[in-house]
């Protein structure tokens, strides 16, 4: 688990949604919404604030639910998979990310503790050469999250997720609140996942234009109908 | 009902007693507590309720029929599930449901067993013995219920990150909602541990003290108060128990999604 992956469908698919749609409040955020992500794609998701970016992330992760439309994942719908196995392979990281108290190591060890990924140990080599990578040694897997910066904090969650090689991962603007060495970094490490394995897509959200020209090469505009 | 072994208090010394009130009011008058109101409104209320339940417990008492005294019973549980909700400051749909079938199912079945199994009491639904029982019982479970579920949906709604984060690396719900449920059955189970720990030697609970009052000799009196502390033990944790699994299967679906937007928060 975690490290293999399914078969694709036929359509060479990795992520098919279709017809997604999402009502908050009495009103369409996106309705209509195809998505189709193919192994080795960069997506961008961009559109103004409130047009529904992070729901759509969530949504496509199971961790909110749709209105309207249906989500496959390998070419089997996301109604036949146990959810946990699921977000296994579509791991979602949020705008903030959230450490449980801890050191650094407790927080990268903390998803092999689960039943999803009990059968896989925590790869401390990977996890030392990614760290050594962004100049951060021993002492930092030592160090409590409570004094993190923001920045530190999103490079140990990307990290923590990419340990546990997803499939898909959803970003949602990973790097707004990091400063510049902390973008190159994160952008470098999650550059290093996708071609670690053919089978691998990413979807990025951000607000910065440069950034998603940077790291994608597709785009998805979400209107946000006033 | 005529050779007790106990003093009657009358009309003059209710009204006595009443005016030890006297000393709160002063403290909230010139304190500025602003306490007025509450205190004579909770005096009132405390009087009245007990007198009436007074003729109502003596109406029932000579019944002698277990269906009325079931319907007491039923009707003291119902008050007591409604209570524990009102306590929290946040709700979801069902709450009041969740809360009314674990105060109903834990007490019952506490009560029940104490009533056939521990005191033997024949007929089983004799009020004397039932009504008083599952009164203490209602009253700790009320408690616990509360505590536990205020905890709980407290929890859900601050640490709703980490529950998320733990769903969005593959924990089921029961992983991602784990830790709340442990910290709100220990919570829901203070009250009681701590009673059991310093009773009969900081406190002399209130059952007991009654039937000592009443005449009845001390160490029957305090043989009593064990069986029902142990019932309260395990109607407590029963309670509470049952009340954060119905919260947590609302709040945490079979999708393994948190639904925190379930919760509301109540003003006050």
């Amino acid at each position: 688990m975690g490290i293999r992956h399914g078969p694709l469908p036929p359509s060479g698919l990795l992520l098919d949604a279709r017809n997604l749609g999402r009502r908050v409040a009495g009103r369409w955020l996106w309705r209509g919404l195809d998505l189709a992500l193919a192994a080795g794609e960069r997506l961008a998701v961009s559109g103004p604030s409130g047009s529904g970016k992070t729901l759509l992330l969530r949504a496509l992760a199971g961790l909110d639910g749709l209105d309207e439309g249906e989500i496959e994942l390998q070419g089997r719908g996301l109604r036949s998979w146990s959810m946990p196995r699921y977000r296994t392979q579509v791991a979602y990281l949020p705008q903030r990310p959230a450490m449980v108290e801890g050191t650094v190591e407790d927080n990268l060890q903390l998803p092999f503790g689960l039943a999803a990924h009990r059968s896989t140990p925590f790869p401390e080599r990977s996890a030392r050469r990614a760290l050594g990578q962004l100049g951060r040694g021993e002492s930092f897997l030592r160090q409590r999250t409570e004094g993190l910066s923001g920045g530190e904090a999103q490079l140990v969650a990307v990290l923590r997720v990419l340990l546990l090689e997803p499939s898909v991962l959803l970003l949602d603007e990973p790097t707004a609140s990091l400063d510049e060495a902390a973008t190159v970094a994160l952008e470098d490490l999650v550059a290093a996942w996708l071609n670690g394995a053919p089978e691998r897509a990413v979807i990025w959200t951000s607000h910065q234009q440069t950034q998603l020209e940077r790291v994608a090469n597709r785009r998805l505009t979400l209107a946000g109908h006033a | 009902m005529n050779d007790v072994a106990y003093l009657p208090i009358g009309p003059p010394q209710l009204l006595l007693a009443a005016s030890l009130i006297a000393v709160n009011l002063a403290l909230s008058l010139g304190l500025r507590l602003g306490l007025t109101r509450t205190l004579l409104i909770a005096s009132v209320r405390m009087t009245v309720q007990l007198l009436l339940i007074g003729l109502v417990l003596e109406w029932v008492f000579a019944l002698d029929e277990p269906l009325p005294i079931l319907a007491i019973a039923l009707l003291m549980s119902a008050l007591a599930g409604v209570s524990a909700v009102q306590r929290t400051k946040r709700r979801f749909a069902g709450v009041y449901w969740d809360s009314l079938v674990s105060v109903l199912s834990a007490a019952f079945l506490v009560t029940g067993f104490a009533l056939v199994g521990i005191v033997r009491v024949r007929p089983w639904y004799d009020a004397q013995y039932l009504i008083p029982l599952l009164g203490m019982v209602l009253g700790n479970v009320l408690n616990g219920i509360s505590l536990a579920l205020d905890r709980f949906t407290e929890g859900v709604a601050q640490r709703r990150a980490q529950a998320e984060l733990l769903l969005t690396l593959g924990a089921t719900r029961w992983e991602a909602g784990h830790a709340l449920i442990v910290d709100a059955l220990r919570v829901g189970m203070i009250p009681t541990v701590n009673a059991m720990m310093v009773m009969g030697i900081v406190s002399l609970p209130g059952m007991m003290t009654g039937q000592i009052l009443a005449g009845a000799a001390p160490a029957d009196a305090v043989r009593y108060q064990i069986v029902i502390m142990f019932m309260i033990a395990a109607a407590t944790a029963l309670g509470a128990f049952g009340v954060v699994m119905l919260a947590f299967s609302r709040l945490f679906d079979r999708q393994h999604r948190l639904r925190s937007e379930r919760l509301e928060s109540v003003g006050r």
